[in-house]
């Protein structure tokens, strides 16, 4: 253990000396190849133009060749193997797609991803949304926003096992040491087995991703709202605006952009959302999502790199509508300056 | 925002009141899991967290001491002692000799058993059996009661999550993914920030335009090649296919657009006079990167250092795919997924692990917390 703490702090060395060395001595190289000090007239302006044409790539480099092999190499690879057999040796066609148009499995991730994009971005932004509004109000709201804030710090499997000793479960007339099940029990109800309901069980999954991610939703609109005019919210309350109007009228239309943000990013996370299903069912019980039945295809059995690579793809075709809105507004913004 | 839009007393105290309402369900399943990583095991099982402070009651069976114990005493047969014998003295409330009613009598009181045979248990575990005929059998009375221990605290639940099952060594697993994969790509993203803001270059936008996209792409897309090439890697030059360094890479590779991104708005957001008045004094691109840009950003930097830790610490898919599952490399949460298997029921072990688990994150993020808000609304509402 000891020779591991010394390894990872030799790699951090290295890697960060080797970063800076790079860095530091590329600039060298050019500025000793192409000098434009001490040198005058045409060649210094000639060797200063190479210069500029250089350094930037010098710059990007490491970051591009890291993005190429991680990210972009991959994308396309995940892509060519969606048509090839389960070693991703030959080419099959379209005979994955075939399979994932039949599974009824793939068929029921879907549904249940469809079920966790309408419910947990929506819950998540309208429940950061109201308790913006509220925190805002009050002398002790920093501390309230913090503490629900808390939990986006926590792991989905930490999490996981946090949600888990809620919807523990014991049998009826035993001591409930779930805390649902206790209240539920309290009231006079029947304990339940909360994650092995088909169907509602998805809705108790989801809580813990809306647990976790209101308060991400709950910092940025809550920033979004300061943003609004304090004139606008004076002038709609002198005009007679109840505070359901304030909300519904003034606020929710003045940020509406954040809002979107905030539900993309939040649906983006839902689409790849993974450690919670397999901590908490493995997908059993009809629970199953594409990220975690992917992560089933690339190891069961030795692995089938085809049609895990299939179920990949479906997710990305899920994300390239949000992907393409992103660029434009990025472009837009860039364009501007 | 400081409009005040109900003013009436009522208003403003059901804001204070929903206000808490909604603390209270993001802070209790936390704090539950906290109290229960402290509690005597015993006791976990025995009652809820929320009673932890309260006596635990739980309902056990004994046996009598069988026949030969007996004693005579004014013509009858007594058999006498204390169920707990010389351990620890618990509080009993009732008891009863039927499983179906296993608290029927309670503490003190003389149960009738039929057949003129009495048996009276007190509170203290001291019992007082009597029949007029004499007792038979090797196997003794079958006792059940309900006995009440005082609340226990303690920290032997953490000793043995530490040390035995492994968690200690989880804990110095996960730093030793974690620091590196923080430090290594926050220069290499610094530098690459800087060009795509202040340096022109044919191709700069589509670079831009290609890294918003990235920023999207689902890990998932990544996975299945990844695996393939440190698979034909590690078997084309004869080592192991799951190392830290390929960890640490794979991280670095995935954290990269969001950390060229974030550093980009943030650079490109710098006064331009500043790198102007440097340029005219002849200062180069390294130059004013090393001395003006990298201190101005240092904000920046810390928020995506917060950010990449955060997300490295807690990741558990990529763990799994490009670590293995041997105790030297078994990172936190992965070690805490496969004790949810293998230690399903045994709360004392699941609720320590995960507190310990999520222990670095909390302090991180509480410590940290200015930056992580900045790096958060910088990253997200900010356009690139």
């Amino acid at each position: 253990m000891a020779a591991q703490i010394f390894s990872a702090i030799f790699v951090i060395i290295i890697g960060v000396g080797g970063c800076v060395a790079y860095f530091w001595g590329a600039n060298k190289l050019l500025d000793l190849t192409f000098p434009s000090r001490g040198v005058t007239g045409t060649a210094a302006v000639n060797n200063l133009r190479r210069q500029g044409l250089v350094r930037p790539w010098l710059f990007v480099g490491p970051a591009l060749i890291i993005l190429t092999i991680y990210l972009i190499y991959p994308v396309i690879a995940t892509l060519w193997l969606s048509f090839l057999d389960r070693g991703g040796t030959s080419f099959v066609g379209l005979a994955n797609y075939e399979w994932a148009l039949r599974d009824p499995d793939l068929r029921h991730s879907i549904l249940n991803n469809l079920l966790w994009l309408a419910v947990v971005p929506a819950a998540c932004t309208f429940l950061g949304l109201i308790i913006a509004v509220l925190t805002d109000k009050i002398w002790w709201g920093t501390i309230a926003k913090s503490l629900i804030f808390l939990p986006l710090a926590i792991s989905f499997v930490g999490a996981s096992v946090i949600w888990k000793f809620i919807y523990e479960y014991r049998g009826e007339g035993q001591v409930q040491i779930g805390l649902l099940n206790a209240i539920i029990q309290h009231f006079g109800g029947q304990p339940q087995v909360w994650i092995s309901l088909p169907f509602w069980n998805n809705f108790f999954l989801m809580i813990i991703l809306i647990w976790i991610q209101t308060g991400f939703a709950m910092v940025i609109l809550s920033s979004a709202l300061r943003g609004i005019p304090e004139e606008t919210l004076e002038a709609a309350v002198i005009d007679g605006a109840n505070p359901f109007q304030i909300f519904w009228k003034i606020m929710v239309p003045q940020i509406w952009g954040t809002i979107a943000v905030v539900w993309t990013t939040i649906t983006i996370l839902v689409l790849k959302v993974f450690d919670i299903v397999l901590t908490m069912t493995n997908g059993q019980w009809n629970s199953q999502v594409l990220a975690n039945l992917m992560f089933d295809w690339m190891f069961r059995g030795g692995g089938d790199f085809g049609r895990g690579a299939t179920i990949a793809i479906i997710i990305m075709i899920a994300v390239i509508p949000i992907m393409v809105w992103n660029i434009r507004q990025a472009n837009k913004e860039t364009g501007g300056h | 925002m400081a409009v005040a839009t109900g003013k009436s007393f009522v208003s403003r105290f059901g804001v204070h009141i929903a206000v808490l309402v909604f603390v209270a369900i993001w802070t209790i399943p936390t704090l539950g899991i906290l109290v229960s990583s402290l509690r005597d095991k015993d006791q976990i099982v025995a009652s809820g967290w929320w009673n932890s402070f309260a006596s635990s009651s739980q309902t056990e069976a004994g046996r009598l001491p069988p026949a030969t114990a007996q004693t005579q005493k004014d013509g009858k047969f007594v058999l006498e002692g204390n169920i707990f014998g010389d351990g620890a003295k618990r509080n009993i409330s009732a008891f009863g000799v039927k499983a179906a009613a296993p608290t029927q009598y309670p503490a003190g009181s003389s149960a009738d058993l039929g057949d003129g045979v009495t048996l009276q248990v007190n509170a203290d575990g001291s019992f007082v059996m009597t029949s007029p005929k004499a007792f038979e059998g090797d196997r003794g009375q079958r006792l059940y009661y309900a006995s009440s221990a005082p609340p226990k605290f303690t920290t032997d639940n953490y000793q043995t999550v530490l040390f035995s099952e492994g968690i200690g060594r989880s804990f110095m697993n996960s730093l030793t993914v974690t620091i590196p994969a923080t430090v290594i790509p926050i220069l290499i993203a610094a530098f690459a920030a800087y060009a795509l803001a202040w340096m022109r270059f044919p191709g700069r936008a589509l670079l831009i335009a290609v890294i918003i996209g990235l920023l999207v792409v689902p890990l998932q897309m990544s996975l299945i090649p990844l695996l393939k090439l440190y698979n034909g890697v590690g078997t084309f030059f004869g080592v192991p296919s799951k190392t830290y360094l390929g960890i640490w890479l794979a991280h670095t590779g995935f954290g990269l657009p969001f950390a060229i991104y974030l550093l980009r708005s943030y650079i490109a957001g710098l006064p331009r006079e500043i790198m102007e008045s440097a340029r005219i004094d002849g200062a180069s691109d390294f130059e004013i990167f090393v001395k003006i840009v990298l201190p101005l950003s240092f904000p920046v930097l810390a928020s995506f250092a917060i950010f990449q830790f955060l997300w490295v610490w807690n990741d558990l898919l990529v763990a799994m795919v490009f670590l293995g599952t041997a105790p030297d490399q078994i990172v936190l949460t992965a070690k805490l997924n496969a004790l949810l298997g293998s230690r399903g029921g045994n709360w004392e072990i699941l609720t320590t692990s995960a507190f310990i688990t999520i222990i670095v994150p909390l302090i991180v993020f509480f410590s940290l917390q200015r930056y992580f808000v900045r790096g958060l609304l910088a990253g997200s509402v900010k356009g690139g």
